[in-house]
Protein backbone atom coordinates (compact mmCIF):
# COMPACT_ATOMS: atom_id res chain seq x y z
CA UNK A 1 0.00 0.00 0.00
CA UNK A 2 2.78 2.43 1.00
CA UNK A 3 4.35 2.16 -2.42
CA UNK A 4 1.00 2.64 -4.10
CA UNK A 5 0.39 5.84 -2.17
CA UNK A 6 3.74 7.25 -3.23
CA UNK A 7 3.14 6.25 -6.84
CA UNK A 8 -0.31 7.85 -6.92
CA UNK A 9 0.82 11.05 -5.16
CA UNK A 10 3.70 11.39 -7.65
CA UNK A 11 1.26 10.93 -10.54
CA UNK A 12 -0.99 13.64 -9.14
CA UNK A 13 1.87 16.09 -8.66
CA UNK A 14 3.30 15.21 -12.07
CA UNK A 15 0.02 16.16 -13.70
CA UNK A 16 0.06 19.57 -12.01
CA UNK A 17 3.74 20.08 -12.82
CA UNK A 18 3.20 18.89 -16.39
CA UNK A 19 6.09 16.38 -16.19
CA UNK A 20 6.36 12.57 -16.21
CA UNK A 21 5.78 10.86 -12.82
CA UNK A 22 9.32 9.47 -12.94
CA UNK A 23 10.61 13.06 -12.91
CA UNK A 24 8.93 13.75 -9.56
CA UNK A 25 11.71 12.91 -7.08
CA UNK A 26 10.68 12.20 -3.49
CA UNK A 27 13.01 14.89 -2.19
CA UNK A 28 11.70 17.51 -4.64
CA UNK A 29 9.64 20.49 -3.44
CA UNK A 30 6.48 21.64 -5.18
CA UNK A 31 8.17 24.94 -5.85
CA UNK A 32 11.12 23.27 -7.58
CA UNK A 33 8.61 21.38 -9.74
CA UNK A 34 6.91 24.64 -10.68
CA UNK A 35 3.61 23.94 -8.87
CA UNK A 36 2.18 27.30 -7.76
CA UNK A 37 -0.47 28.05 -5.12
CA UNK A 38 -3.38 27.24 -7.43
CA UNK A 39 -1.64 24.03 -8.53
CA UNK A 40 -1.28 23.18 -4.86
CA UNK A 41 -5.01 23.61 -4.22
CA UNK A 42 -5.73 21.36 -7.21
CA UNK A 43 -3.20 18.82 -5.93
CA UNK A 44 -4.94 18.71 -2.56
CA UNK A 45 -8.29 18.24 -4.28
CA UNK A 46 -6.91 15.40 -6.44
CA UNK A 47 -5.45 13.68 -3.35
CA UNK A 48 -8.80 13.89 -1.56
CA UNK A 49 -10.58 12.40 -4.58
CA UNK A 50 -8.00 9.63 -5.09
CA UNK A 51 -7.77 8.45 -1.48
CA UNK A 52 -11.21 9.50 -0.17
CA UNK A 53 -9.72 11.50 2.70
CA UNK A 54 -10.14 15.06 3.93
CA UNK A 55 -6.86 17.00 3.74
CA UNK A 56 -6.61 19.67 6.46
CA UNK A 57 -5.08 22.30 4.21
CA UNK A 58 -5.80 26.06 4.38
CA UNK A 59 -4.22 28.19 1.66
CA UNK A 60 -3.93 31.03 4.17
CA UNK A 61 -1.49 28.98 6.20
CA UNK A 62 0.43 26.69 3.83
CA UNK A 63 3.29 26.27 6.33
CA UNK A 64 0.94 24.68 8.86
CA UNK A 65 2.14 21.43 10.39
CA UNK A 66 -1.32 19.88 10.00
CA UNK A 67 -0.43 18.86 6.43
CA UNK A 68 3.28 19.04 5.65
CA UNK A 69 3.84 20.06 2.03
CA UNK A 70 7.56 20.81 2.31
CA UNK A 71 8.51 17.97 -0.09
CA UNK A 72 6.98 15.18 -2.18
CA UNK A 73 8.07 12.70 0.52
CA UNK A 74 6.42 14.73 3.28
CA UNK A 75 3.18 14.86 1.30
CA UNK A 76 3.27 11.08 0.80
CA UNK A 77 3.84 10.62 4.53
CA UNK A 78 0.99 12.98 5.41
CA UNK A 79 -1.37 11.18 3.01
CA UNK A 80 -0.42 7.80 4.51
CA UNK A 81 -1.21 9.17 7.95
CA UNK A 82 -4.62 10.42 6.75
CA UNK A 83 -5.42 7.02 5.23
CA UNK A 84 -4.43 5.27 8.47
CA UNK A 85 -6.59 7.74 10.43
CA UNK A 86 -9.57 7.13 8.18
CA UNK A 87 -9.44 3.36 8.79
CA UNK B 1 -18.81 71.89 -14.91
CA UNK B 2 -19.61 68.30 -13.86
CA UNK B 3 -22.51 67.91 -11.47
CA UNK B 4 -21.75 67.05 -7.88
CA UNK B 5 -23.36 63.91 -6.41
CA UNK B 6 -24.60 63.37 -2.88
CA UNK B 7 -26.21 60.60 -0.82
CA UNK B 8 -29.68 61.38 0.54
CA UNK B 9 -30.90 57.97 1.68
CA UNK B 10 -29.53 54.69 2.95
CA UNK B 11 -30.96 51.33 3.87
CA UNK B 12 -29.51 47.95 4.79
CA UNK B 13 -30.09 44.46 6.04
CA UNK B 14 -27.20 42.44 7.43
CA UNK B 15 -26.36 39.98 10.16
CA UNK B 16 -25.73 43.04 12.35
CA UNK B 17 -29.30 44.32 12.00
CA UNK B 18 -32.30 44.82 9.76
CA UNK B 19 -31.74 48.51 8.93
CA UNK B 20 -28.90 50.90 8.14
CA UNK B 21 -29.15 52.26 11.68
CA UNK B 22 -29.02 48.81 13.28
CA UNK B 23 -26.12 47.78 11.05
CA UNK B 24 -24.13 50.93 11.92
CA UNK B 25 -24.96 50.50 15.62
CA UNK B 26 -23.61 46.96 15.41
CA UNK B 27 -20.44 48.23 13.76
CA UNK B 28 -20.00 50.98 16.35
CA UNK B 29 -20.44 48.47 19.17
CA UNK B 30 -17.93 46.07 17.60
CA UNK B 31 -20.55 43.33 17.60
CA UNK B 32 -20.01 40.07 15.72
CA UNK B 33 -22.72 38.94 13.33
CA UNK B 34 -20.88 35.68 12.62
CA UNK B 35 -22.57 32.52 13.89
CA UNK B 36 -23.18 28.86 13.07
CA UNK B 37 -24.72 28.50 9.61
CA UNK B 38 -28.18 26.97 9.44
CA UNK B 39 -29.46 25.45 6.20
CA UNK B 40 -30.07 22.08 4.60
CA UNK B 41 -26.99 19.80 4.35
CA UNK B 42 -24.74 22.15 6.37
CA UNK B 43 -23.37 19.05 8.12
CA UNK B 44 -21.75 18.03 4.82
CA UNK B 45 -19.62 21.19 4.80
CA UNK B 46 -16.19 21.83 6.28
CA UNK B 47 -17.04 25.53 6.68
CA UNK B 48 -19.99 26.03 9.00
CA UNK B 49 -19.86 29.69 10.09
CA UNK B 50 -21.04 32.86 8.40
CA UNK B 51 -22.72 36.22 8.77
CA UNK B 52 -26.16 34.70 8.25
CA UNK B 53 -29.35 36.63 8.98
CA UNK B 54 -31.21 34.45 11.49
CA UNK B 55 -34.82 34.81 12.55
CA UNK B 56 -35.80 36.45 9.27
CA UNK B 57 -39.38 35.72 8.25
CA UNK B 58 -39.90 36.56 4.59
CA UNK B 59 -43.68 36.28 4.92
CA UNK B 60 -43.63 39.18 7.38
CA UNK B 61 -42.32 41.48 4.64
CA UNK B 62 -43.75 40.18 1.37
CA UNK B 63 -46.94 38.71 -0.09
CA UNK B 64 -47.09 35.18 -1.44
CA UNK B 65 -47.22 36.53 -4.98
CA UNK B 66 -44.12 38.68 -4.41
CA UNK B 67 -42.23 35.79 -2.85
CA UNK B 68 -42.82 33.65 -5.91
CA UNK B 69 -40.62 36.17 -7.77
CA UNK B 70 -38.18 37.24 -5.02
CA UNK B 71 -35.09 35.18 -4.31
CA UNK B 72 -33.56 36.00 -0.92
CA UNK B 73 -31.05 38.41 -2.55
CA UNK B 74 -33.96 40.31 -4.15
CA UNK B 75 -35.84 40.43 -0.85
CA UNK B 76 -32.83 41.98 0.87
CA UNK B 77 -32.43 44.58 -1.89
CA UNK B 78 -36.12 45.50 -1.79
CA UNK B 79 -36.05 45.95 2.00
CA UNK B 80 -32.89 48.05 1.89
CA UNK B 81 -34.26 50.21 -0.93
CA UNK B 82 -37.55 50.71 0.88
CA UNK B 83 -35.66 52.18 3.84
CA UNK B 84 -33.36 54.32 1.68
CA UNK B 85 -36.22 55.78 -0.37
CA UNK B 86 -38.26 56.56 2.74
CA UNK B 87 -35.32 58.42 4.24
CA UNK B 88 -34.52 60.37 1.08
CA UNK B 89 -38.12 61.40 0.56
CA UNK B 90 -37.31 61.87 -3.12
CA UNK B 91 -39.77 61.13 -5.87
CA UNK B 92 -38.00 58.50 -7.95
CA UNK B 93 -40.70 57.80 -10.52
CA UNK B 94 -39.85 58.74 -14.07
CA UNK B 95 -37.08 58.67 -16.64
CA UNK B 96 -34.60 60.84 -14.70
CA UNK B 97 -34.00 58.02 -12.21
CA UNK B 98 -32.22 54.68 -12.57
CA UNK B 99 -31.01 51.64 -10.64
CA UNK B 100 -27.53 50.09 -10.64
CA UNK B 101 -27.02 47.22 -8.24
CA UNK B 102 -24.11 44.87 -7.65
CA UNK B 103 -24.40 41.14 -7.04
CA UNK B 104 -22.17 38.19 -7.68
CA UNK B 105 -24.33 35.12 -7.06
CA UNK B 106 -27.70 36.66 -7.90
CA UNK B 107 -30.44 34.13 -7.26
CA UNK B 108 -28.03 31.40 -6.26
CA UNK B 109 -30.34 30.05 -3.57
CA UNK B 110 -33.09 29.59 -6.15
CA UNK B 111 -30.64 27.67 -8.37
CA UNK B 112 -29.41 25.57 -5.48
CA UNK B 113 -32.94 24.69 -4.36
CA UNK B 114 -34.10 23.75 -7.84
CA UNK B 115 -30.96 21.83 -8.81
CA UNK B 116 -31.53 19.78 -5.66
CA UNK B 117 -35.10 19.10 -6.76
CA UNK B 118 -34.21 17.91 -10.24
CA UNK B 119 -30.88 16.16 -9.59
CA UNK B 120 -31.20 14.81 -6.07
CA UNK B 121 -34.92 14.41 -5.61
CA UNK B 122 -35.41 13.31 -9.22
CA UNK B 123 -38.27 15.71 -9.89
CA UNK B 124 -39.07 16.47 -13.47
CA UNK B 125 -40.72 19.81 -12.92
CA UNK B 126 -39.72 23.09 -11.24
CA UNK B 127 -41.69 26.19 -10.38
CA UNK B 128 -42.52 28.24 -13.50
CA UNK B 129 -40.78 31.38 -12.16
CA UNK B 130 -37.35 29.90 -11.50
CA UNK B 131 -35.74 31.95 -14.26
CA UNK B 132 -37.13 35.39 -13.32
CA UNK B 133 -36.26 34.56 -9.70
CA UNK B 134 -32.66 33.54 -10.25
CA UNK B 135 -31.56 36.11 -12.83
CA UNK B 136 -28.85 38.50 -11.62
CA UNK B 137 -30.86 41.56 -12.65
CA UNK B 138 -33.99 40.49 -10.74
CA UNK B 139 -33.31 42.80 -7.80
CA UNK B 140 -32.58 45.84 -10.00
CA UNK B 141 -35.69 45.15 -12.07
CA UNK B 142 -37.94 44.85 -9.04
CA UNK B 143 -36.58 48.13 -7.64
CA UNK B 144 -37.38 49.86 -10.91
CA UNK B 145 -40.93 48.45 -10.91
CA UNK B 146 -41.61 49.14 -7.22
CA UNK B 147 -40.47 52.75 -7.46
CA UNK B 148 -41.62 53.59 -10.98
CA UNK B 149 -38.07 54.18 -12.16
CA UNK B 150 -38.00 54.33 -15.97
CA UNK B 151 -34.45 55.55 -16.67
CA UNK B 152 -31.33 53.35 -17.05
CA UNK B 153 -31.25 50.26 -14.80
CA UNK B 154 -28.87 47.31 -14.75
CA UNK B 155 -26.78 44.98 -12.65
CA UNK B 156 -23.01 44.89 -12.30
CA UNK B 157 -21.27 41.63 -11.47
CA UNK B 158 -17.60 41.85 -10.60
CA UNK B 159 -17.34 39.39 -7.71
CA UNK B 160 -16.25 41.14 -4.50
CA UNK B 161 -16.15 44.56 -6.17
CA UNK B 162 -19.68 44.41 -7.64
CA UNK B 163 -21.24 46.97 -5.28
CA UNK B 164 -18.40 49.44 -5.57
CA UNK B 165 -18.47 49.19 -9.34
CA UNK B 166 -22.26 49.64 -9.25
CA UNK B 167 -22.10 52.71 -7.01
CA UNK B 168 -19.29 54.14 -9.13
CA UNK B 169 -21.48 53.74 -12.21
CA UNK B 170 -24.42 55.43 -10.48
CA UNK B 171 -22.11 58.29 -9.51
CA UNK B 172 -20.83 58.63 -13.06
CA UNK B 173 -24.32 58.62 -14.54
CA UNK B 174 -25.50 61.49 -12.38
CA UNK B 175 -22.25 63.39 -12.88
CA UNK B 176 -22.62 63.00 -16.63
CA UNK B 177 -26.22 64.26 -16.58
CA UNK B 178 -27.74 60.91 -17.61
CA UNK B 179 -29.86 60.81 -14.44
CA UNK B 180 -30.80 63.01 -11.48
CA UNK B 181 -31.33 60.24 -8.96
CA UNK B 182 -30.04 56.68 -8.72
CA UNK B 183 -30.84 53.77 -6.44
CA UNK B 184 -27.56 51.94 -6.02
CA UNK B 185 -25.69 49.49 -3.83
CA UNK B 186 -25.70 45.72 -3.80
CA UNK B 187 -27.16 42.52 -2.46
CA UNK B 188 -25.95 38.98 -1.90
CA UNK B 189 -27.19 35.74 -0.41
CA UNK B 190 -24.93 32.79 -1.14
CA UNK B 191 -25.28 31.09 2.21
CA UNK B 192 -26.61 27.76 1.01
CA UNK B 193 -25.05 24.33 0.54
CA UNK B 194 -23.92 24.81 -3.07
CA UNK B 195 -22.70 28.34 -2.45
CA UNK B 196 -20.43 27.45 0.45
CA UNK B 197 -19.39 24.10 -1.05
CA UNK B 198 -17.94 25.93 -4.05
CA UNK B 199 -16.11 28.43 -1.84
CA UNK B 200 -14.61 25.88 0.52
CA UNK B 201 -12.93 24.21 -2.44
CA UNK B 202 -10.68 27.23 -2.83
CA UNK B 203 -9.27 26.63 0.66
CA UNK B 204 -9.38 30.30 1.59
CA UNK B 205 -12.26 30.16 4.10
CA UNK B 206 -11.82 30.18 7.85
CA UNK B 207 -13.49 27.61 10.07
CA UNK B 208 -13.07 29.76 13.15
CA UNK B 209 -13.64 33.48 12.43
CA UNK B 210 -12.73 36.53 10.38
CA UNK B 211 -9.61 38.23 11.76
CA UNK B 212 -8.43 40.84 9.23
CA UNK B 213 -4.88 42.19 9.68
CA UNK B 214 -4.34 39.97 12.72
CA UNK B 215 -1.30 37.68 12.63
CA UNK B 216 -3.53 34.68 13.44
CA UNK B 217 -5.98 35.26 10.56
CA UNK B 218 -6.74 32.13 8.57
CA UNK B 219 -9.24 33.12 5.93
CA UNK B 220 -12.49 34.77 5.00
CA UNK B 221 -15.98 34.26 6.37
CA UNK B 222 -19.01 34.88 4.17
CA UNK B 223 -21.98 37.05 5.04
CA UNK B 224 -25.28 37.95 3.42
CA UNK B 225 -27.47 41.02 3.14
CA UNK B 226 -27.78 44.23 1.18
CA UNK B 227 -27.34 47.97 1.32
CA UNK B 228 -29.01 50.43 -1.03
CA UNK B 229 -28.47 54.19 -1.27
CA UNK B 230 -30.16 57.11 -2.95
CA UNK B 231 -27.53 59.00 -4.94
CA UNK B 232 -28.77 62.39 -6.12
CA UNK B 233 -27.43 65.39 -8.00
CA UNK B 234 -26.44 68.04 -5.45
CA UNK B 235 -28.48 70.74 -7.20
CA UNK B 236 -31.60 68.56 -7.19
CA UNK B 237 -31.16 67.59 -3.53
CA UNK B 238 -30.61 71.21 -2.51
CA UNK B 239 -33.57 72.45 -4.52
CA UNK B 240 -35.91 70.15 -2.60
CA UNK B 241 -34.24 70.84 0.75
CA UNK B 242 -33.14 67.23 1.26
CA UNK B 243 -30.92 66.18 4.13
CA UNK B 244 -27.53 65.28 2.68
CA UNK B 245 -25.71 62.37 4.31
CA UNK B 246 -22.39 62.68 2.45
CA UNK B 247 -20.95 63.66 -0.90
CA UNK B 248 -19.68 61.05 -3.35
CA UNK B 249 -16.42 62.79 -4.14
CA UNK B 250 -14.57 60.41 -6.43
CA UNK B 251 -14.33 56.95 -7.89
CA UNK B 252 -11.73 54.91 -9.74
CA UNK B 253 -11.44 51.40 -11.11
CA UNK B 254 -8.43 49.45 -12.33
CA UNK B 255 -7.60 45.93 -13.48
CA UNK B 256 -4.61 43.93 -12.27
CA UNK B 257 -4.21 41.99 -15.52
CA UNK B 258 -2.15 39.46 -13.59
CA UNK B 259 -3.86 36.60 -11.73
CA UNK B 260 -7.42 35.27 -11.47
CA UNK B 261 -7.33 35.02 -7.67
CA UNK B 262 -4.13 36.50 -6.22
CA UNK B 263 -4.33 40.27 -5.68
CA UNK B 264 -1.81 42.67 -7.11
CA UNK B 265 -0.38 45.61 -5.19
CA UNK B 266 -0.09 47.93 -8.17
CA UNK B 267 -3.74 47.48 -9.17
CA UNK B 268 -4.88 48.36 -5.64
CA UNK B 269 -2.56 51.37 -5.46
CA UNK B 270 -3.69 52.74 -8.79
CA UNK B 271 -7.36 52.40 -7.77
CA UNK B 272 -6.87 54.28 -4.49
CA UNK B 273 -4.73 56.96 -6.12
CA UNK B 274 -7.26 57.26 -8.94
CA UNK B 275 -10.14 57.81 -6.51
CA UNK B 276 -8.13 60.52 -4.73
CA UNK B 277 -7.31 62.21 -8.03
CA UNK B 278 -10.92 62.01 -9.20
CA UNK B 279 -12.09 63.60 -5.94
CA UNK B 280 -9.41 66.29 -6.04
CA UNK B 281 -8.18 65.07 -2.64
CA UNK B 282 -4.69 64.37 -1.35
CA UNK B 283 -3.75 61.44 0.92
CA UNK B 284 -3.63 63.88 3.87
CA UNK B 285 -7.34 64.67 3.39
CA UNK B 286 -8.45 61.08 4.06
CA UNK B 287 -9.36 60.46 7.69
CA UNK B 288 -10.55 56.86 7.46
CA UNK B 289 -10.22 53.90 5.10
CA UNK B 290 -12.70 51.06 5.02
CA UNK B 291 -10.39 48.33 3.80
CA UNK B 292 -11.26 45.37 1.64
CA UNK B 293 -9.65 43.40 4.51
CA UNK B 294 -10.93 39.88 3.85
CA UNK B 295 -8.81 38.17 6.48
CA UNK B 296 -6.98 36.04 3.93
CA UNK B 297 -3.20 35.83 3.85
CA UNK B 298 -3.11 37.13 0.28
CA UNK B 299 -5.42 40.12 0.44
CA UNK B 300 -4.47 41.72 3.72
CA UNK B 301 -0.70 41.93 3.29
CA UNK B 302 -1.03 43.13 -0.32
CA UNK B 303 -3.67 45.73 0.56
CA UNK B 304 -1.57 47.00 3.45
CA UNK B 305 1.51 47.36 1.25
CA UNK B 306 -0.58 49.27 -1.30
CA UNK B 307 -1.99 51.61 1.36
CA UNK B 308 1.49 52.28 2.77
CA UNK B 309 2.65 53.26 -0.71
CA UNK B 310 -0.29 55.56 -1.53
CA UNK B 311 -0.16 57.19 1.91
CA UNK B 312 3.66 57.45 1.94
CA UNK B 313 4.00 55.36 5.09
CA UNK B 314 1.55 57.49 7.08
CA UNK B 315 -1.92 56.02 6.56
CA UNK B 316 -5.07 57.22 8.35
CA UNK B 317 -7.05 54.89 10.65
CA UNK B 318 -8.27 51.81 8.79
CA UNK B 319 -10.69 49.01 9.56
CA UNK B 320 -12.30 45.99 7.99
CA UNK B 321 -15.91 45.67 9.09
CA UNK B 322 -15.97 42.22 7.42
CA UNK B 323 -14.75 41.03 10.80
CA UNK B 324 -18.31 41.73 12.03
CA UNK B 325 -20.73 41.18 9.11
CA UNK B 326 -18.63 38.80 7.05
CA UNK B 327 -17.80 39.12 3.37
CA UNK B 328 -21.00 39.87 1.45
CA UNK B 329 -19.16 39.28 -1.87
CA UNK B 330 -21.21 41.26 -4.43
CA UNK B 331 -23.00 43.22 -1.69
CA UNK B 332 -20.03 43.92 0.50
CA UNK B 333 -18.96 47.37 -0.73
CA UNK B 334 -22.49 48.69 -0.19
CA UNK B 335 -22.74 47.55 3.44
CA UNK B 336 -19.21 48.81 4.05
CA UNK B 337 -20.05 52.26 2.68
CA UNK B 338 -22.21 52.63 5.81
CA UNK B 339 -19.01 52.62 7.88
CA UNK B 340 -17.71 55.56 5.83
CA UNK B 341 -20.98 57.48 6.21
CA UNK B 342 -20.97 56.80 9.96
CA UNK B 343 -17.38 58.07 10.20
CA UNK B 344 -18.23 61.29 8.37
CA UNK B 345 -21.60 62.03 10.00
CA UNK B 346 -21.16 60.70 13.48
CA UNK B 347 -17.41 60.81 14.03
CA UNK B 348 -17.28 57.08 14.83
CA UNK B 349 -14.68 54.85 13.21
CA UNK B 350 -15.94 51.25 13.12
CA UNK B 351 -13.43 48.74 14.49
CA UNK B 352 -11.79 45.63 13.11
CA UNK B 353 -12.84 43.07 15.68
CA UNK B 354 -10.90 39.85 16.40
CA UNK B 355 -7.67 41.80 16.07
CA UNK B 356 -5.74 39.51 18.39
CA UNK B 357 -2.12 39.87 17.32
CA UNK B 358 -0.44 42.63 15.31
CA UNK B 359 1.10 41.35 12.07
CA UNK B 360 4.32 43.01 10.87
CA UNK B 361 3.04 42.49 7.29
CA UNK B 362 -0.02 44.62 8.16
CA UNK B 363 1.51 47.36 10.29
CA UNK B 364 -1.19 49.90 9.58
CA UNK B 365 -3.10 52.22 11.84
CA UNK B 366 -5.78 49.55 12.47
CA UNK B 367 -8.83 50.57 14.51
CA UNK B 368 -8.51 47.45 16.65
CA UNK B 369 -11.45 45.82 18.44
CA UNK B 370 -13.21 48.96 19.70
CA UNK B 371 -14.55 51.95 17.77
CA UNK B 372 -12.64 55.23 17.86
CA UNK B 373 -13.84 58.81 17.76
CA UNK B 374 -12.46 61.02 15.00
CA UNK B 375 -13.66 63.75 12.67
CA UNK B 376 -12.65 62.64 9.18
CA UNK B 377 -13.46 65.07 6.37
CA UNK B 378 -13.14 62.39 3.70
CA UNK B 379 -12.94 58.60 3.50
CA UNK B 380 -12.01 55.81 1.08
CA UNK B 381 -13.78 52.47 0.65
CA UNK B 382 -11.80 49.70 -1.05
CA UNK B 383 -13.01 46.67 -2.99
CA UNK B 384 -10.59 44.33 -4.75
CA UNK B 385 -12.24 41.43 -6.57
CA UNK B 386 -11.19 37.99 -7.71
CA UNK B 387 -10.24 38.46 -11.32
CA UNK B 388 -8.13 41.46 -10.37
CA UNK B 389 -10.87 44.08 -10.73
CA UNK B 390 -10.54 46.96 -8.27
CA UNK B 391 -12.99 49.74 -7.39
CA UNK B 392 -12.47 52.49 -4.82
CA UNK B 393 -14.97 55.16 -3.74
CA UNK B 394 -14.10 58.43 -2.00
CA UNK B 395 -16.72 60.16 0.15
CA UNK B 396 -16.56 63.65 1.61
CA UNK B 397 -18.53 65.50 4.30
CA UNK B 398 -21.87 66.82 3.10
CA UNK B 399 -21.38 70.26 1.52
Amino acid sequence: MAENVATKVREIIAEQAMVEPCEVALDATLESLGVDSLGLVETVFAIEEAFDVHVPFNANDPESKSFDISSVASIVKAVEALIAEAK
Amino acid sequence: MARRVVITGMGAVSSLGMSARATMDGMAAGRSGISALKFQDVERLQIRIGGQIHGYNEAAHFSRQELSFYDRFTQFAVLAAREAVAQAGAGLAGPKSGVVLGTSGGGLQTQDENFRKVYEDGKNRVHPFVVPRLMNNAAASHLSMLHGITGPSYTVSTACASSNHAMGQAFHMIRAGMADTMLTGGSESMLCFGGIKAWEGLRVMSKTGCRPFSANRDGMVQGEGAAVFVFEALDVAQARGAEILAEVAGFAMTSDASDIVMPNQSGAERAMQGALNDAGLGPEDIGYINAHGTGTAGNDSTECAAIMEVFSGNPPPISSTKSMHGHLIGGTGAVELLACIMALREGILAPTINHDQPDPACSLNVVANVAQEAQPRATLSNAFAFGGLNAVLALRLAP
